[in-house]
């Protein structure tokens, strides 16, 4: 390889070819164009012309060095020029091949792939033994092997879903000179210094870094109402947006995603956080947050029971009662729970549909029925019923004689009171919780006194139900099993009447044991010991959720290790399901940190920072071809033979491009102004329908025709005029044909037009339907028409009168046939005290021009003319025919006429009074 | 040639969309032709032929007010067709002519043909009697004769533009001469000049193809007439393009002028145009002249 500058040539010789231009030069230049030969009669007309210019005669420079660009480019190309060539010596010995293959590899393994397969193929080439390692496998000491042994078993190469062990393979390596290639996943893990000072010991090390970026996610956390999310990156550069797609199941139990948050790492920061704010229900059935377009296990992040907050229904007895807030039932639930649950208030009917974790019942004695029964079913299905004592239970009969399915216990008749002014003895203060006690371990507050409470029946079961007692040893919480749920029984008020146990830290202490309030971030390997957990679902390298199978238990201390130092083999990162809760095991914990990988001074690293080589041969050749094509429509046009081609180009071009034929592009505005009102046009509304468009144009042409023949109106071509864009004011008279295919007008539309209307415009509405629509009976355009015109400011209406001063404007007329025939054509009504004076022929209406006309006679089909004034749509049949399309036209000018003299042949009913008033 | 049997099917077909079409006769005492004068049928004359009813599509003016007035019917008085014209139709069929500028146009020569043929058939109809200039053919009536004009107006000849036959006209009749008068102008000039001296007045039909007008070239070009004969080469077409319209204009002029002086109608025709308007222009510039 030739190099020169950044870019390097494999085939260097055959740029010897350029030398050749000059003379390509001297050629092309001295052969001019050939001539076209023409036959054509007008050369009779040319004989003795002179040409002015003898531009033609030589080849222009320009063509010249297009052509030498063409050539040049072609030589260059097939020298094989490389941009930022890699020159690569080749070693010798063995190679070894490091491949970290942890999670952060998965964000670009087939990369990875292509980079292993490619120095494979250079070591067979060279004939170097070869042994590749991963380094979350177990340390093996490699062996070295032929490479294409190791191309083979490529494909089987995949990331595993936890982090590489290097410090484990610095004892395995073989004794002995190798070079090594280590392709990194620029994450610092531990031991990999040690790792490389072991590589560097045997022989050359270099490293593949991959250059994009590696991102992660901690676990999410509940923050102040939010979930707050921390996205970590390893490299701090410039500000960069990542967004993390929270997913969970919808309703239907599909797995969507649910939320979608933007977060932003700040220039220079590796840390990104952003809190999502989300519906209680929502939040509850998140099962992973991703950080999307990522294929990484670090980019996923599970959650577990630890996001899910618990709902609690709050129902006491009394809730109609005006006390005072201190003194209600609930008012110390509620502080206790706000912070760690969702609380649900209201009757009970109400809430057990939306079937919350807990129901508490503060001083109820006794349901209905119904409620009963919804309540035990609700318990069989998991719920935990938590109950507090309190005046009304202890003056009720409920489980006295037997013992009630809603109470763990019977209890006896009235209850007790100690330490009272008339009673005998102190307060009791509670004893300490026994080992089988949920509430084992609580340090007990000396504080704490019960003054009242009710008494559980004896019973066998007692001791065993009691889950804490007072000094005495009278239970002060009962609790029983209910199905798969728990009744609770807390045998004092919930407020501080009876006890001041409310007051204490340790009945927030106790509602957290009794999983009433939502539980701690992170259980503690003291939380999870002795207990066992199994996987449910596991997450692989490259962030995919899979079922677990049928995967061995692991004990909880194992559990709490693997949730500290990050997954393992024997524990892959997913969710793990324990006796009484759902562990996410996530690849990164919650205060984990990516840190760059820092290799020793001396270690050449690849990837990261070198501009790959790219090969220039098939852009260049490319420009070539292009040039060359150009060149050939260049010699075409100089040798004037391009004109067949430049038509096609030009109608191509006209396709891609919006129809000119609409005059009124908003630059032309002035000049549509002023093709609108230096003379009288006829305009009509686009439809969109390029066939009716087409009819309604030709209408107006012919109709225009006709006024210029008949009468001293004289109008030119007339125009479209599209109302979503255009001015209006400029037309005295728009023609509407009404068709369904044209979209309702926007606001500003509907506007424009009610304008228009108000200020004197006519709009001559066609449903050109006179054929369908009789009496009564209505058409698709019909109902169209409905509903343009619903926004319309249009006055009311009534059939055309046989005296409205559209009868005799120009013509007179009493049929207004278009194309069909139908004689419903729809005015501005007359004032209602319009009367007929004795003597006169019509009405007194002189004021007003009618607005719309609404019609379905496809007057514009009856109008239309082409070019050469030829008909183009056939109406009625022979000589009748004509007549009617005769008539058509005489309406058309008719209602020009009205548009442009208003009332003027109106006025003239008042002539013989004028000529009387003259004296005549 | 074999265009005869389609190219007269054509041309009747054009020619059935007109009425009759019937040649005022300006000197009619010179051009009556023994034997046919009254020819017994109806047309314009001054002699009164029969009543007949009126029918869908006659004017209001053209009944007869006295004789309705008789009966509840109305009456059209028509009259008796007194004279046979006599039109001589000359068609360049030089080289020249072949030309069409575009692969889906038809040659000039096509269209002035047809254009010939269609307004034989209508003058025929009519009761005229037509014959081809320099086919040394007498001018006749009759059905037949269309036939005879359809294979006389195959012949080519080799010359590279036409010239008008400078005799063959009948005198006081009318004359057609379709040409694209590219050529010279001096044979034209003396056969409207001969025209003029035997009291022929008629019509000059130059038929151009579009290209023609246009002049659409660019580049290095060398043209050349149809035959050969004529032969131009230029650098750059385009560039000649404004001084050859100028001539063009110049020719049609100096055409406009010697139709005029000598009585005659002159109308440019396109091929790329319809020729229905050109067959509508011929049968008013041949027919009465409406004051």
């Amino acid at each position: 390889m030739w190099i020169l500058g950044p870019v390097g040539f494999t085939a260097p010789w055959l740029l010897v070819a350029l030398v050749a231009l000059p003379v390509l030069w001297l050629i092309l230049r001295a052969v001019p164009p050939a001539p076209v030969r023409r036959r054509f009669p007008g050369v009779a007309l040319l004989l003795g012309l002179q040409d002015e210019r003898a531009e033609a005669d030589r080849t222009p420079w320009w063509l010249l060095l297009l052509r030498m660009a063409a050539v040049a480019a072609a030589i260059l190309a097939f020298a094989g020029p490389v941009l930022n060539p890699q020159p690569r010596e080749p070693g010798s010995g063995p190679l070894l091949i490091v491949v970290d293959g942890g999670w952060a590899d998965a964000r670009d393994w087939p990369r990875r792939i292509d980079r292993l397969a490619a120095t494979l193929q250079d070591a067979g080439r060279d004939g170097r033994p070869v042994a590749v390692v991963q380094l979350t496998d177990r340390p093996l000491t490699p062996v070295f092997q032929a490479a294409d042994a190791w191309v083979a078993r490529l494909p089987g190469l995949t990331p595993l879903p936890q982090r590489p062990e290097a410090g484990a393979w610095v004892a395995a390596l073989p004794a002995g000179g190798f070079d090594s290639l280590w392709l990194s996943d620029g994450l610092d893990h531990p031991g990999r210094a040690d790792l490389a000072a072991a590589l560097r010991d045997r022989g050359a090390l270099t490293v593949w870094e991959s250059p994009r970026p590696a991102l992660g996610l901690r676990p999410a956390e509940f923050v102040d109402g939010a979930v707050r999310l921390t996205a970590l990156r390893a490299v701090a550069g410039a500000e960069a947006v990542v967004e993390i797609s929270a997913r969970g199941l919808d309703p239907a139990g599909i797995d969507r995603e649910l939320a979608r948050l933007p977060v932003t790492f700040a220039a220079g920061d590796r840390l990104a956080t952003g809190d999502l704010s989300l519906p209680p229900e929502l939040r509850n059935r998140l099962t992973r947050f991703e950080i999307s377009g990522v294929r990484s296990a670090g980019a996923v992040s599970l959650t577990d029971d630890s996001l899910r907050r618990r709902e609690v229904a709050l129902i006491a007895g009394q809730g109609e009662a005006e006390a005072l807030q201190l003194l209600s039932p609930l008012h110390y639930l509620r502080q206790a729970l706000a912070p760690v649950a969702d609380l649900l208030e209201g009757g009970l009917a109400e809430v057990i549909p939306a079937n919350p974790d807990v129901i508490v019942l503060a001083d109820v004695a006794r349901l209905a029925p119904d409620e009963e029964a919804a309540l035990l079913d609700w318990l069989d299905r998991g719920g935990l019923l938590l109950r507090f004592a309190g005046p009304r239970l202890a003056a009720s009969d409920v489980g006295r004689q037997d013992e009630d399915p809603l109470l763990p216990v019977r209890l006896r008749e009235g209850g007790r009171s100690v330490g009272g002014a008339m009673t005998w003895g102190e307060p009791k203060a509670l004893a300490p919780f026994g080992t089988e006690s949920p509430f084992f371990g609580l340090p007990l507050p000396g504080d704490v006194v019960v003054t009242a409470q009710v008494l559980a029946q004896p019973d066998p079961d007692l001791a065993a139900r009691s889950i804490a007692a007072l000094a005495d040893g009278t239970p002060l919480v009962t609790r029983r099993a209910v199905g798969q749920g728990q009744v609770v029984l807390f045998h004092v008020t919930a407020n501080a009447e009876w006890s001041s146990l409310p007051l204490s830290g340790l009945f927030v202490q106790m509602l957290e044991r009794l999983a009433v309030s939502t539980r701690p971030v992170a259980p503690g390997a003291a939380d999870l010991a002795g207990q066992t957990y199994v996987a449910e679902q596991v997450l692989d390298a490259f962030g995919l959720l899979a079922d677990a199978g049928e995967m061995p238990g692991t004990p909880g201390e194992v559990l709490a290790q693997a949730l500290v130092r990050g997954p393992d083999a024997a524990n892959p990162p997913g969710l793990y399901a324990g006796p009484d809760r759902r562990i996410a095991l996530n690849v990164l914990g919650a205060g984990a940190d990516l840190a760059p990988a820092a290799w020793p001074a001396g270690v050449p690293v690849e990837g990261a920072d070198a501009v790959p080589e790219v090969n220039l041969a098939g852009p260049l050749l490319a420009a070539a071809l292009l040039m060359l094509a150009l060149d050939v429509l260049a010699a075409l046009w100089i040798a004037g033979r391009l004109r067949g081609g430049a038509m096609a180009a030009l109608a191509v071009l006209a396709l891609a491009l919006p129809p000119q034929a609409r005059a009124q592009d908003a630059p032309a505005d002035d000049a549509l102004a002023l093709a609108a009102t230096t003379q009288v046009v006829l305009a009509h509304v686009v439809t969109g329908d390029a066939r009716v468009d087409e009819l309604a144009r030709a209408g107006l042409r012919g109709l225009s025709r006709r006024l210029f023949e008949r009468t001293t109106v004289e109008p030119v071509e007339p125009l479209a005029v599209d109302i979503e864009r255009d001015e209006l004011a400029f037309f005295p008279f728009l023609y509407w044909p009404v068709s369904t295919a044209q979209p309702l007008p926007s606001a500003e539309a509907y506007a424009k037009l009610n304008r228009y209307l108000r200020t004197g415009g006519m709009i001559l509405f066609d449903t050109r339907d006179g054929d369908l629509s009789g009496a009564g009976a209505t058409s698709a355009e019909a109902r169209h028409l409905q509903r343009l015109a619903a926004g319309l400011d249009i006055p009311p209406l009534e059939p055309l009168p046989p005296d409205h001063v559209l009868t005799r404007t120009f013509y007179l007329l009493q049929d207004f046939p278009g194309r069909h025939t139908s004689r419903a054509v729809w005015v501005e009504a007359a004032p209602p005290d319009a009367e007929q004076v004795e003597g006169m022929p019509f009405r007194n209406l002189n004021d007003g021009v009618t607005p719309v006309i609404i019609g379905g006679n496809d007057w514009a089909a009856a109008w239309a003319e082409d070019e050469q004034g030829r008909p183009l749509v056939p109406v009625g049949r022979g000589f009748a025919g004509e007549r009617q399309r005769e008539l058509a036209w005489r309406f058309g000018v008719n209602v020009v006429m009205h548009v442009l003299t208003g009332n003027y042949k109106s006025d003239q009913v008042h002539v013989p009074a004028l000529l009387e008033r003259l004296g005549n | 040639m074999t265009l005869a049997a389609p190219l007269r099917a054509r041309a009747e077909e054009l020619g059935q969309a007109l009425p009759p079409l019937l040649a005022a006769a300006e000197h009619l005492a010179a051009t009556v032709v023994l034997g046919e004068h009254g020819r017994r049928r109806a047309g314009m004359g001054d002699e009164f032929w029969q009543y007949r009813a009126a029918a869908p599509g006659d004017s209001a003016r053209m009944i007869d007010w006295r004789r309705s007035a008789r009966g509840d019917a109305h009456f059209v008085r028509e009259r008796e067709w007194q004279a046979a014209q006599t039109v001589t139709i000359w068609v360049d069929a030089a080289r020249s002519m072949a030309f069409a500028g575009h692969r889906d146009r038809a040659p000039k020569a096509d269209r002035a043909r047809l254009l010939a043929l269609a307004l034989a058939v209508l003058l025929i109809r009519g009761g005229e009697r037509v014959g081809l200039a320099g086919s040394g053919e007498p001018a006749r009536g009759g059905r037949s004769q269309l036939l005879h004009l359809a294979r006389a107006l195959g012949d080519d000849t080799a010359a590279d533009y036409g010239t008008p036959p400078a005799d063959g006209l009948a005198a006081h009749g009318r004359a057609v001469f379709l040409s694209d008068f590219l050529g010279d102008l001096a044979p034209l000039e003396a056969a409207l000049a001969h025209a003029a001296d035997r009291g022929v007045r008629g019509a000059l039909v130059q038929v151009l193809d579009p290209a023609e007008e246009d002049f659409p070239f660019d580049g290095r070009t060398i043209f050349e007439s149809m035959g050969g004969s004529l032969r131009h080469e230029t650098r750059d077409a385009g560039d000649l393009r404004a001084r050859y319209l100028a001539r063009l204009a110049a020719r049609k002029a100096r055409l406009a002028d010697l139709a005029s002086a000598s009585g005659w109608h002159l109308l440019t025709h396109h091929t790329g145009a319809p020729a229905q308007g050109a067959l509508l222009w011929l049968y008013q510039a041949l027919g009465p002249e409406v004051r």
